[in-house]
């Protein structure tokens, strides 16, 4: 297969970065679209120019680091998998492929295709977690938990942090992101003792981070490499009504 | 100087209880006048920091991720192991522990092992207390299942994504601590050189990796959790940045490296396609409870798995192994199917696979029962290969995934630099010659959680830290020779990438240093992976500047290490003459062919001391004792 790709292209940060023209030739069905990439840059640096530059590490779907817009679409156009784990026979022959980073105000472009996204940790230190230090803790069988309620509160865990709900928003907003931290912990009996000040805090810090409000359009649970469901969100609005009134 | 391993002296039982209680401590209120270095945001880093933080020690942890939720502790998939005995199936410390030693084929310290069995039930309470969601039985208590190597049901899991999970544990508990400022932490910064003053570890340069700046940290202690080497061999399962740089600039600073041809090799992992590949796929071996592996019993049979009866499949680890099966450990796994594909029963475009096969299971089960234990490595398969598993058998095939070897440690986790301290994959202590699944998260943690918290607290308590400063001149050494490096690697300015270099040398380290090996195969790798370096430092090319964010620069300075790591791996498994777990010396096995050990020769942990650039490393060897467990001829029939 042989493609023709325009590339975002940015030096760094405060650099002015414009949409550049490759081509792909004598790629296989069968390679994965990083692979496609990695191809693309062989010849690049074969030849003693910049790569691409681009973030990615596991490969196989699960460490959240890859991110790239695809004609279109976060992660491109499988539904329910991250940029590594989209091969090529997803695409037609000769089809064009327009590939830029995650556009939004608070993911500010490094180089290329590399975003940053340090946002989405100052959120979860924000109160993503449970204050409880190494040591000291009850045996793990004491605290029941439904299986029920554990698979729910695993299927928000299931979050890999990698943007595409952020990317996909009109607004920018990282709604389903955070909702899916605070639905796991305000779901199991762990994190109970801190649900508000958890979810208060977390808020805030993704306003002050520059995210957008929820735009209402479910555009991040399509995009969502994990299938985050939005039903975490309307329970990030309840927690937060519920710590906001008290 | 000789390798004091500082084991406790007193029965197994009593070792670590003794040794705590020996350690000196740190006066809560001088705790945090003490600075500390994490290097890493893995199980073992994010664990350490979040727990040295917690007890009042000043802590940064630096890491090559944008986040420290990237580390590779996350693609983990199956589980992790305790000996809790909630499934009443005469599970216990001691059984967990003898399981341990015997499936590293006893090249591992007993104390250490005894220790990690020891505390690998805190760790599970430890994890369940900050939220992780491990699988639950209705009942609302803890499910476990069976893992390889083992009969007993030990271990905890969280669908297929355990690694995820407990990494999100740590990486919260960290974040927990860095809101509270007790943690300064520094992404995208890779460990460059590490700084000795007066022969103890005071700092590390590192590598801004968004503009290429090189940065020094001091500190009194620097903790290395760095992960494995596995990427040496360039398809590999781990992720595409896993390098051993931090690591091996330790060695060539004077820490010990021990064992390093120790490799494990994972049998069920998605087969090479092609060329482009760029990294290999596990698919966890919780797969193997369930799936049963075959290959046809007639070499070269090329039909539809299908339409293969009954009669003329050879499901050969349920014939060779009758009491273990399928579920016999790694390296025999591994071992078996290479051997099964050497013979022309290979399976696949590329003969080079062996068939698991889910089908008894779905008959019996049902598909939804599948579903719901496997359903996500079900989909990545498909993903991958564009084949449906529910229908046709999973094709699979050894892949290297994990290294047991490591720099070398004494019992307080430190390596032989004084301050530097080296914990779970990157050291080389628990597993022996052959790690059991679901151990490598139980041993990140056990060393972050509940080791390094009271060890380091000793070497800080006993130790004077005369004043220093960035202008130090060890520093500047580091710095200029750090920033030398990579000078020279882009003065080269020749024909090859990095890239190209990598796979060349991954194909030498699997030929000759992979599954089966040889004193000629290795003898010759001796003499190609010299040939490819000096080819390298000729002619590779590396494009753009160093003062930018440059994949390139990145991976040359990784693969220059590898280059010389690879020639450690080869003369360590030269001299090692006999079988024993991931090390297969085909000159040493039995009529059966299995691993064939030789204790009275090699009972030893093999530390290897840099003697500078182009000398021969020297070779030191810590003998191993067995006072519990008395070694055996490994048999899982």
């Amino acid at each position: 297969m042989n493609f023709t790709l325009k590339v975002w292209r940015q030096t760094s940060s405060a650099a002015q970065g414009k949409m550049v023209e490759y081509t792909a030739s004598n790629i296989s069905p069968d390679m994965s679209f990083l692979e496609m990439i990695d191809l693309v840059n062989l010849d690049l640096a074969r030849n003693g120019h910049d790569t691409i530059a681009f973030d990615h590490d596991c490969r196989e779907g699960i460490c959240g680091t890859c991110g790239m817009y695809i004609n279109g679409r976060a992660h491109g156009p499988a539904r329910g998998v991250a940029t590594c784990q989209l091969y090529m026979r997803s695409f037609k022959e000769s089809e064009p492929i327009t590939i830029e980073p995650w556009r939004a105000k608070a993911f500010p472009v490094i180089k290329d295709l590399v975003v940053d996204r340090s946002g989405l940790d100052r959120i979860i230190q924000a109160g993503g977690y449970v204050t409880v230090d190494t040591g000291g803790v009850p045996d793990g069988n004491v605290i029941p938990i439904p299986k029920v309620v554990a698979d729910e509160a695993f299927d928000a865990a299931a979050c890999i942090g990698c943007g595409a709900c952020v990317a996909a928003c009109k607004n920018s907003s990282a709604m389903l992101f955070l909702s899916a931290k605070v639905s796991q912990l305000a779901l199991l009996p762990q994190g109970k003792p801190e649900r508000e000040a958890r979810v208060l805090g977390m808020v805030a810090q993704m306003d002050a981070e520059g995210f957008g409000g929820c735009s209402n359009t479910l555009a991040c649970e399509a995009e969502c490499p994990k299938e985050i469901s939005v039903t975490h969100i309307a329970r990030l609005n309840r927690e937060f009504l519920a710590a906001s009134v008290k | 100087m000789t390798l004091q391993s500082k084991i406790p002296a007193g029965p197994v039982q009593e070792k670590w209880d003794n040794h705590r209680f020996g350690l000196k401590l740190v006066n809560p209120a001088n705790k945090r006048k003490y600075h500390v270095i994490v290097v890493g945001t893995g199980l073992a880093g994010a664990s350490a920091a979040a727990s040295l933080a917690e007890l009042g020690y000043n802590v940064t942890s630096i890491c090559y991720h944008e986040s420290p939720r990237r580390a590779h502790s996350i693609a983990a998939q199956g589980g992790i192991n305790a000996p809790k005995n909630y499934k009443n199936d005469g599970d216990s410390i001691w059984r967990l522990f003898y399981d341990t030693v015997k499936g590293g084929d006893y090249r591992a310290r007993e104390a250490n092992v005894y220790r990690l069995a020891q505390v690998s039930g805190s760790i599970i309470d430890q994890c369940v207390a900050q939220g992780v969601p491990f699988a639950r039985e209705y009942g609302g208590l803890l499910d476990n299942r069976s893992f390889g190597g083992a009969q007993v049901s030990r271990t905890f899991y969280a669908r297929g994504q355990t690694g995820q999970q407990l990494l999100l544990g740590a990486y919260q508990a960290l974040s927990k601590e860095i809101d509270g400022k007790k943690v300064k932490f520094y992404p995208r910064r890779e460990m460059v050189d590490l700084v000795l003053v007066d022969g103890h570890a005071r700092g590390i340069v590192a590598r801004n990796l968004i503009t290429g700046a090189l940065e020094t940290y001091v500190a009194d202690a620097v903790i290395l959790a760095t992960g494995g080497y596995g990427n040496v061999f360039y398809l590999s399962t781990n992720a595409k940045q896993c390098n051993a740089t931090a690591i091996w600039r330790a060695y060539k600073r004077g820490a010990f490296f021990g064992n390093p041809c120790f490799t494990q090799i994972h049998p069920t992992c998605i087969p090479v396609s092609s060329e482009h590949q760029s990294k290999l796929t596990l698919m966890s071996e919780s797969l193997r409870n369930d799936g049963r592996i075959w290959v046809p019993k007639k070499a070269g049979d090329k039909r539809n798995p299908r339409e293969i009866p009954e009669d003329e499949r050879d499901y050969y680890l349920e014939r060779l192994y009758p009491s273990f099966g399928n579920l016999v450990p790694r390296d025999v796994a591994s071992r078996r199917a290479k051997e099964m594909c050497d013979k022309g029963h290979g399976v696949g475009s590329t003969g080079l696979a062996v068939y698991l096969d889910f089908s008894d299971t779905i008959k019996r089960n049902g598909k939804e029962w599948v579903k719901q234990q496997y359903g996500n490595l079900f989909d990545m398969y498909h993903e991958i290969t564009a084949e449906n598993a529910y229908e046709v058998p999973m094709r699979i095939y050894p892949a290297v995934h994990y290294t047991m070897g490591g720099l070398w440690v004494d019992y307080n986790l430190m390596s032989t630099i004084p301050g530097t301290y080296v914990l779970g994959e990157a050291n080389f202590s628990d597993h022996g010659a052959n790690r059991l699944g679901a151990s490598a998260l139980m041993q990140g943690l056990a060393d972050g959680y509940f080791i390094i918290p009271y060890t380091v607290g000793d070497y800080l308590a006993t130790t004077s830290f005369p004043p220093v400063t960035p202008d130090h001149p060890a520093f500047k050494e580091a710095l200029a020779g750090a920033a030398d490096l990579t000078k020279r690697l882009l003065a080269v300015n020749g024909k090859q990438t990095v890239d190209e270099f990598h796979k060349r040398l991954g194909k030498i380290m699997w030929e000759f240093c992979g599954m089966g090996r040889t004193a000629a195969g290795l003898t010759k790798a001796l003499t190609l992976i010299p040939e490819l370096r000096s080819e390298f430092w000729k002619d590779v090319r590396v494009p753009g500047s160093a003062e930018d964010f440059n994949a390139e620069v990145e991976k040359a300075g990784r693969v220059a290490d590898f280059m010389e790591l690879a020639e450690l791996m080869v003369r360590d498994a030269l001299q090692r003459e006999e079988s024993c777990g991931g090390h297969f010396r085909e000159e040493y096995q039995t009529p059966e062919g299995e691993a064939k050990r030789n204790d009275e020769k090699f009972s030893y942990v093999s530390a290897w001391e840099f003697k500078g650039q182009g000398a021969p490393p020297e070779l030191h060897k810590e003998p191993l004792a067995f006072e519990d467990v008395k070694p055996s001829q490994r048999s899982y029939k």
